[in-house]
């Protein structure tokens, strides 16, 4: 009959509408600043530059080999490398970045630089509810701004962060176990350098 | 007491208007009464927005707007501001006089029909003889406006818009008509104060709404349905389709003047509903006789609040149609249905009391409707469409 599929549409509608104020399951929007979903864990918004221990300066992992700089498909990253070096978490001399920029207006979030840093140092961040007044210096951000420490990588990505602790962890030891018969045996006889 | 508080508004406009000479009088009572309407409308304009919103949200099991004010009911100040703060853009080669003129007469002829609806007892601004006459000369010009705001604006989406616009309102004009004038001749009269009034008695508790006879009520449905296709509402809205001609003749509208096209719909949608209310739903008298002492024009908002909601809940549930559909719909269903109802309701007004004229009523209206249906659906066929591709 002309008109029956209307009036099921329209009691379709109204079971909607009245069910709406009844049943909380039928409301799937999540009011957002109030209730949030959690995040993903590979959630990823802009990198971030990962420090070992306290002091940012210091146990900053970045040697400024520049890859990423290079890699970066918008260009968003400016390094200046420094002039002199510092020991590294491996205790060995590295150069540090004296300038790290990344303009955030321009990244794409495409983790490239992430994929490509030989050195774990450059991470993706999950902060996302980002915003400042200032639309030319807010939105370059520097070294000290970039710089955060792995305990914060531990809480955003931690599946990441122990696998990365782990390699350099590794690393670490096996540099320590070759450094060590290296230093024994360069004590006596340093005349020949090692071949390997 | 209760005659008090129904009469509240007229004693008071009689008040303001005893405070001016006596030559004046005529011209500020005028005023008085437009003010009255222009503030009760618009603010029902801005209610309706807000409950639309809100409304549409729940059938389609979302919350709505609730974040301006206490479950966002200040949403429509939020919404007036920034249209009023949004730039005003006119396009180059429009044609700028009647591009801002469209609005303003869309709006101006959209309150001009409040004229003649009662609102309440003794609440109507002006009562004409032929009122009902002047109601739909007034609402025509809306057509107008509309092809006026589609042509100005030199845009083809606009114009297709207007088109449209222009093709379905004349094709719904006619059944709009044709269903409410079984009501004046059921009445005899072309004044919605007369009409409201032959509808204001009661048979034991029930009262004589004229959508309580077979005739009236297919007239009610037919004019409700002719009603949501001139206020080009959802699923009638094929002239401001935003998935096809993005958003017909608004497109090259931004800010108040979008914001007056917008209030301009909503009064004539509320204007054609306030129509229907004194056609065919007994104006502003109370649906039970014991209900008599709550006020007139309470009654009256009461029944607009419903029809708006009944048109909110349309909005929700059906789709938009095709052009085709639409004047099938008009001119295929509306317009023979309409014609039949009109023999109706002259066999009911011939025939005398008792369930024989019942019994024919009901006959004249269920069988045309039938066997229309039937055979509307019978070419319906649903079947594989073939596409061909241009070469």
């Amino acid at each position: 009959m002309l008109g029956e599929g209307i009036l099921k549409g329209l009691a379709e509608t109204a079971k909607n509408f009245f069910g709406s104020f009844v049943s909380k399951e039928r409301l799937t929007t999540v009011q957002f600043p109030e209730e949030r979903l959690p995040q993903a864990e590979a959630a990823r918004n802009f990198p971030f530059l990962v420090y070992d221990g306290h002091d940012w300066q210091a146990g900053l992992r970045c040697v400024a080999c520049q890859i990423c700089e290079k890699e970066c498909p918008p260009k968003c990253i400016f390094i200046e490398k420094s002039k002199d070096k510092k020991p590294d978490s491996m205790g060995k001399q590295q150069f540090y970045p004296a300038v790290f920029n990344i303009d955030v207006s321009v990244c794409m979030s495409c983790q490239i630089c992430v994929e490509v840093c030989p050195f774990d140092a450059i991470e993706m961040d999950t902060a996302f509810e980002l915003s400042t007044g200032d639309r030319f210096d807010g939105l370059l951000w520097r070294k000290a701004q970039l710089a955060k420490p792995n305990s914060y990588f531990h809480q955003i990505h931690p599946t990441a962060a122990a696998e990365i602790d782990k390699r350099l962890a590794e690393a670490k030891a096996k540099a320590e176990a070759k450094a060590k018969p290296v230093a024994a045996a360069a004590q006596p006889d340093p005349a020949p350098p090692t071949k390997s | 007491m209760p005659e008090t508080i129904d009469q509240i508004f007229v004693v008071l406009k009689h008040w303001l208007v005893g405070y001016s000479p006596v030559w004046l009088q005529p011209i500020v009572g005028a005023i008085v009464s437009v003010v009255a309407i222009l503030v009760a409308f618009a603010s029902l304009f801005a209610l309706t927005t807000i409950l639309e919103r809100k409304g549409l949200g729940r059938f389609q099991n979302r919350y709505g707007p609730n974040r301006v004010g206490p479950f966002g009911l200040l949403q429509p100040v939020a919404d007036g501001l920034k249209s009023l703060t949004k730039e005003d853009i006119v396009p180059h080669s429009a044609d700028a006089v009647v591009h801002l003129l469209a609005p303003i007469v869309l709006v101006t002829a959209a309150f001009m029909g409040y004229a003649v609806l009662p609102v309440g007892r003794n609440m109507v601004a002006v009562d004409l003889d032929a009122g009902l006459l002047y109601f739909f000369a007034a609402g025509s010009i809306i057509e107008l406006t509309i092809f006026m705001a589609g042509w100005s604006s030199r845009n083809k989406y606009s114009l297709l818009g207007a088109m449209r616009a222009i093709a379905q309102m004349i094709s719904y004009e006619v059944p709009l008509i044709l269903s409410s004038i079984t009501v004046i001749m059921a009445t005899g009269s072309l004044s919605t104060v007369d009409i409201v009034e032959k509808q204001a008695g009661y048979s034991g508790i029930w009262p004589h709404w004229f959508v309580f006879t077979p005739w009236g009520f297919a007239g009610f449905i037919l004019f409700t349905i002719a009603a949501i296709a001139e206020s080009n509402r959802s699923p009638f809205d094929l002239p401001e389709g935003e998935s096809e001609i993005i958003a017909g003749y608004y497109v090259e509208y931004s800010g108040f003047k979008f914001a007056l096209f917008f209030l301009g719909e909503y009064i004539g949608m509320f204007a054609v509903s306030g129509l229907a209310i004194t056609l065919f739903l007994g104006g502003w008298s109370a649906p039970f006789s014991f209900l008599t002492w709550i006020p007139s024009y309470l009654w009256f908002f009461g029944k607009l609040l419903a029809l708006i909601g009944l048109f909110i809940w349309i909005r929700s549930t059906l789709p938009r149609l095709r052009d085709d559909q639409l004047m099938n719909f008009a001119w295929k269903f509306m317009l023979p249905m309409a014609l039949i109802n009109l023999v109706t309701a002259g066999a009911w007004h011939f025939m005398s009391f008792g369930p024989v004229r019942w019994l024919v009523s009901t006959i004249l209206v269920v069988v045309p409707y039938l066997l229309l249906g039937r055979g509307l659906m019978r070419s319906k066929k649903l079947e594989t469409r073939i596409y061909r591709f241009a070469e």
